[in-house]
């Protein structure tokens, strides 16, 4: 046989134990001593390198991790799964109170709002109705009711309620942001579970123009920005709520005219009401 | 002169990205901010020219006086591969802050095939040593411009209102052939 075949089998394959050698010694020698926790939760990390967690790839992340830069839930392609298992290794609570739902911002139903004289009649589709003439609503922020988020939604976890306004299946939903995305009103807003006190309201108007508009729009009154001690300001006739400092205690939910600001349904603790009835007698 | 001509050729005129149409992947998918695409060129500048000399060295001291030149696709990817995986552990162990500035772009760097032309290229093209040093220095130089030049605009498509099936990939691969054709206007040079 010819003699450059064996010569070929051995230049590679001595090219390929010299290389072999030299990188075991170079990782015999090169050895970076660090703590073997990262090497551990780099483990359990899907391994796409996406970035979606906003690090430069899974290793990365690991390393902020361990080091408490990052949370544990901080990888959104791995879930629950990773963050209960990263948690795990670093003996910690999973926070699964941290799940992300998305909250629907506006009350005004085909029934609360006033609608124009002349009705819109084009295409039902809310991208379309606010290009074109801003829906049948008055209110210039409110809910469109043309399901774009519905339609936008890949887990069937919103539908389209018979008040016009869309409902938020909260088993279903996955916090993934496409139907804020979606809504050209911005009428939906993705917050953590445990977040219950919000201002279901966009409406920049006066307080003249929002109450004839729809009965449960914010007036921009302020009063409970004024009580809130801190916690809530007003921005362009709006209460925009810091859910950090917020204590739902001293807001007074029921001095709201319109209630506007409030609990989420079937949230608000049933036995802080009589006491605030008796502090006020 | 000689030496100054194969970096503009390298650099501009056959810029590896936009005229040879090498090393797409990480044109398009470490473009999208401008300080990562940045590193990204430094990086494979970096190992562009590391690669360079030593598959040289492979080429004119081992497969060529054994009459072995048909195994240099082969070899080289080997030398590559093994090179990248060196440099990665020795940067870790010298400066952590530049290992974390790279991340992962040196790994992706094995399997880029700007790395694995331009080896071939040295070859066919029978530069010396030092020309191919030169050649690699240039090519780098032209890849992190295309990558730059890349980010650039990709940060302020950000901002456009591009149709909804345009946006991401497509839009930017309409981009990068716009590019090419401008720089296709550099072909006459050299």
């Amino acid at each position: 046989m010819n003699p450059e075949f064996y010569l070929a089998i051995a230049i590679m394959g001595g090219l390929g134990l010299l290389f072999a050698a030299a990188l075991a010694v170079a990782d015999r020698k090169l050895r970076v001593e660090e703590n073997p926790l990262i090497a551990q939760v780099s483990e359990v990390m899907p391994g796409a390198n996406c970035g979606a967690c906003g690090y430069a790839g899974c290793y990365d992340f690991a390393v902020q991790v361990v080091e408490g830069n990052a949370k544990c839930n901080g990888c959104p392609v791995g879930g629950q799964e990773t963050a209960d298992e990263v948690a795990s290794l670093l003996g910690q609570e999973s926070s699964s109170s941290a799940r992300l739902v998305a909250r629907i911002l506006c009350r005004g139903g085909n029934k609360e709002a006033k609608q124009k004289e002349i009705p819109y009649a084009g295409p039902q589709s809310c991208s379309v109705q606010a290009i074109v003439s801003g829906g049948s609503k008055m209110c210039e922020y409110g809910c469109l009711g043309g399901g774009d988020c519905v339609e936008a939604c890949r887990f069937n976890a919103l539908f389209m309620g018979e008040n016009g306004l869309p409902v938020v299946i909260e088993e279903f939903c996955t916090g993934c942001g496409l139907c804020a995305a979606a809504c050209p009103r911005n009428i939906i807003e993705i917050h953590p579970t445990d977040r219950e006190v919000f201002v279901f309201c966009r409406s920049h108007d006066g307080p003249k123009e929002a109450s004839s508009f729809c009965s449960v729009a914010c007036i921009g009154c302020g009063i409970c920005a004024r009580k809130s001690g801190g916690s809530i300001t007003m921005v362009n006739n709006l209460p925009v709520i810091d859910q950090e400092k917020l204590d739902p205690a001293v807001i007074p939910f029921d001095k709201c005219r319109t209630g506007a600001i409030g609990y989420l349904p079937g949230r608000a603790p049933a036995a802080t009401e009589p006491e605030e009835a008796t502090v006020e007698s | 002169m000689d030496l100054l001509l194969i970096f503009i050729s390298a650099a501009i005129v056959n810029n590896f990205v936009l005229a040879y149409f090498l090393g797409i992947c990480p044109f398009i998918g470490v473009s999208g901010k401008l300080s990562s695409a940045y590193s990204m060129g430094m990086a494979t500048t970096f190992v562009l020219t590391i690669a360079s000399m030593v598959t040289w060295i492979i080429y004119y001291f081992l497969l060529q006086p054994f009459h072995l030149e048909f195994l240099q696709t082969v070899a080289f990817i080997l030398v590559i591969a093994s090179l990248v995986q060196f440099v990665e552990m020795f940067i870790k162990k010298v400066s952590q802050p530049l290992y974390r500035a790279l991340g992962i772009y040196l790994p992706l760097i094995t399997t880029n095939c700007a790395i694995m032309g331009l080896a071939l290229f040295n070859i066919t093209r029978e530069y010396t040593f030092y020309q191919g040093i030169v050649f690699a220095v240039g090519a780098g130089g032209g890849f992190t411009l295309a990558l730059v030049l890349m980010a650039g605009i990709r940060e302020e498509l950000e901002l456009a209102d591009v149709p909804k099936p345009m946006r991401g990939v497509p839009v930017t691969l309409l981009v990068a052939g716009i590019l090419a054709l401008a720089f296709s206007g550099f072909a006459g040079m050299i």
